[in-house]
């Protein structure tokens, strides 16, 4: 709307001076910085990663190296287990934190949306985690976890989990202690985000309601859920995008274990290519989940019809 | 829902939060829960939110080997040794140059963009738009190879100019994208007004625009600064010298150590945790106004 009031801006002549003396040129100098950037460190990795797709390339083994066809993708499908483990696992830990960050994130943002004694800190208590690194949510939680000095211990004393157990190295628990660690960190960010959406709600539509004799729940379904509907689709799209490809975490955590049980699809890309050189093999599973994103962002936004009627 | 279960699950715990006084009945207006049901599920999540922060305090200052729950003898010997021993100190340093220089960049090269974005209609813009929105699918994790040896051909490994253009690049698509949607949010008329007065058209944008723009800088901003402070992998991958390295990688290798000590690791994380804790008390306000300024609906 702004940007249509600036094409059809003729504004009244300025007395000394041309405002916009090169109006043609200006907005390219002014991408034009952002535009190098973005090609030099983004676009040009990108295309780079799907040239290596197709290369055998790996500096240790340089005999090796040269045009493999689609050779790094047929055996991804065929005949690599591990990438199809990390697949099912990316795709269980994506679900399953974002559903939980949202749950939780819309609770914390509607009752800090009240009105009550204290809202200030609390609402400050309840974002702190947000800024707080993946790395460092691993170092805290390694102290929670320590069998010997973490809290597990005391939870041992009443009763849950017993003593002893290292909770991340261990195969039935490294998943639910991994996801807890996680939505420490994450459910601000969704509490954030619906709370700054939630203030734009008009308050008329909330008194009319009330008039009408509607109960808070049903306020809550009517008017809240479908003001804030763009917001979450957005706010879970790109939180899907970041929790698939954010490594901080899982790496210094668990380290994708205990035997490989906690490792997504991009950890394993990384340890392919950092810890194997494999830069080929880890480019094809690149393009892999690269595809994999896309498609699936695709659907969910056609099928949440994000954008929709409620604008 | 779960929030309920859980305030099932629990009670006992509930007496541990403290009550704030009751406001004074009365009106009760539209948007008024009753207090439990504001108080109980707060305060049960803080427990969940604060005791890991607690913990962290509390191995950071308690001496090595004791098993009390407060922190009393209070000893700084961890932060002595991580930050000397540890050479925490040359972390911090360069993670401060770091987070600096992304969140100027960060802001500077996204203020020009987005100005250009929310302000003219071009022949590219679209594609230009589009090309922000996709690149919020491309994980900077996974170009990691790529990136390495472009920085090698540039000779900027193991220097922090690498990490700080890396964490620049991430950041600039989101951050074009909100303060272009700040800036629209400021009337176009203000602009031309001050044209009118005489203004240039930098002129008129340092003295009308700018000032309008500060809650969004702040939001950018700080997001720049944290999230280069708190990012891993560029600085894992691109600086190999221990005396180049930042933060998180200080405290990945006192993680990845055989035996860990828990004591330097917490008094590392504090270390860690400081800056970004400022820095969050700082925007906390302006983050939600910022947000709420139509960010979030493009």
């Amino acid at each position: 709307m702004a940007q249509a009031a600036a094409v059809a801006k003729p504004p009244a002549p300025p007395r000394r001076r041309r405002a916009s003396a090169t109006p043609r040129r200006l907005p390219y100098l002014l991408i034009a910085p952002a535009a190098l950037l973005m090609l030099g460190f983004i676009a040009y990795p990108v295309i780079s990663v799907f040239y290596y797709s197709l290369q055998n390339y790996n500096p240790t083994k340089p005999w090796r190296n040269g045009y493999a066809g689609f050779d790094n993708f047929v055996h991804a499908f065929t005949k690599d287990p591990v990438f199809w483990d990390t697949l099912v696992f990316s795709a269980k830990w994506v679900v399953v934190e974002v559903g939980l960050q949202l749950l939780f994130g819309l609770a914390l943002a509607l009752i800090v949306n009240q009105t009550f004694v204290g809202r200030g800190l609390g609402r400050a208590l309840v974002f702190s985690p947000w800024a707080v690194s993946g790395v460092l949510t691993s170092a805290i939680w390694v102290l929670l976890y320590n069998s010997q000095t973490g809290i597990t211990r005391y939870l041992a004393d009443m009763g849950i989990g017993s003593y002893g157990t290292s909770w991340l190295s261990d195969t039935s628990t490294v998943f639910p202690a991994a996801v807890v660690a996680d939505l420490w960190r994450g459910v601000p960010f969704f509490a954030i985000l619906i709370l700054a959406d939630l203030q734009s709600v008009s308050k008329d539509l909330y008194e009319a309601a009330e008039v009408d004799g509607a109960s808070r729940i049903k306020q809550f379904w009517h008017i809240t859920l479908p003001h804030l509907k763009d917001a979450i689709i957005l706010s879970t799209l790109l939180r899907a995008v970041w929790e698939f490809n954010n490594v901080d975490l899982l790496y210094t955590l668990t380290g994708g274990g205990p035997a490989g049980e906690t490792t997504t699809l991009p950890l394993y890309i990384a340890n392919t290519s950092v810890d194997a050189h494999n830069f080929g093999y880890a480019s094809a599973l690149t393009t892999v989940a690269f595809v994999i994103l896309l498609f699936c962002s695709m659907v969910y936004l056609r099928l949440s019809k994000f954008g929709g009627e409620s604008k | 829902m779960s929030v309920k279960e859980a305030t099932q699950a629990v009670p006992a715990r509930v007496r541990a939060t403290p009550e704030p006084a009751r406001p004074a009945k009365g009106h009760r207006a539209w948007d008024e829960a009753p207090r439990w049901q504001i108080y109980l599920p707060l305060g049960i999540y803080l427990i969940f939110t604060l005791i890991p922060f607690y913990w962290i305090l509390l191995f950071s200052l308690r001496p090595a080997g004791s098993t009390s729950l407060v922190p009393w003898p209070m000893t700084f010997d961890h932060f002595e040794k991580v930050w000397t021993d540890r050479s925490f100190g040359t972390y911090f340093t360069n993670s401060v140059l770091v987070g600096v220089a992304t969140l100027l960049m960060t802001t500077l090269v996204a203020l020009a963009g987005g100005y250009a974005l929310a302000r003219f209609d071009f022949k590219v813009k679209r594609a230009f738009m589009l090309a922000l929105l996709c690149s919020q699918f491309v994980p900077g994790a996974l170009l990691l190879v790529p990136l390495f040896e472009i920085f090698a051909e540039l000779q900027m490994i193991n220097s922090l100019g690498s990490v700080i253009l890396a964490e620049t690049v991430f950041q600039l698509p989101l951050s074009m994208i909100l303060i272009s949607n700040f800036i629209k949010n400021v009337p176009y008329s203000l602009e031309e007004a001050a044209w009118v007065d005489g203004c240039n058209r930098m002129t008129a944008f340092r003295i009308v625009v700018l000032p309008l723009l500060r809650p969004g800088l702040i939001a950018v901003g700080s997001f720049a600064f944290v999230h280069s402070w708190n990012h891993f992998l560029f600085a894992l991958m691109f600086l190999n010298n221990q005396d180049k390295q930042t933060i998180p990688v200080g405290l990945n290798s006192l993680m990845s150590a055989d035996s860990v000590d828990l004591g330097a690791l917490a008094a590392g994380g504090i270390i860690a945790a400081v800056p970004v804790v400022i820095v969050f008390a700082f925007i906390q306000k302006w983050l939600i106004t910022g947000f709420s300024a139509g960010a979030v609906k493009g």
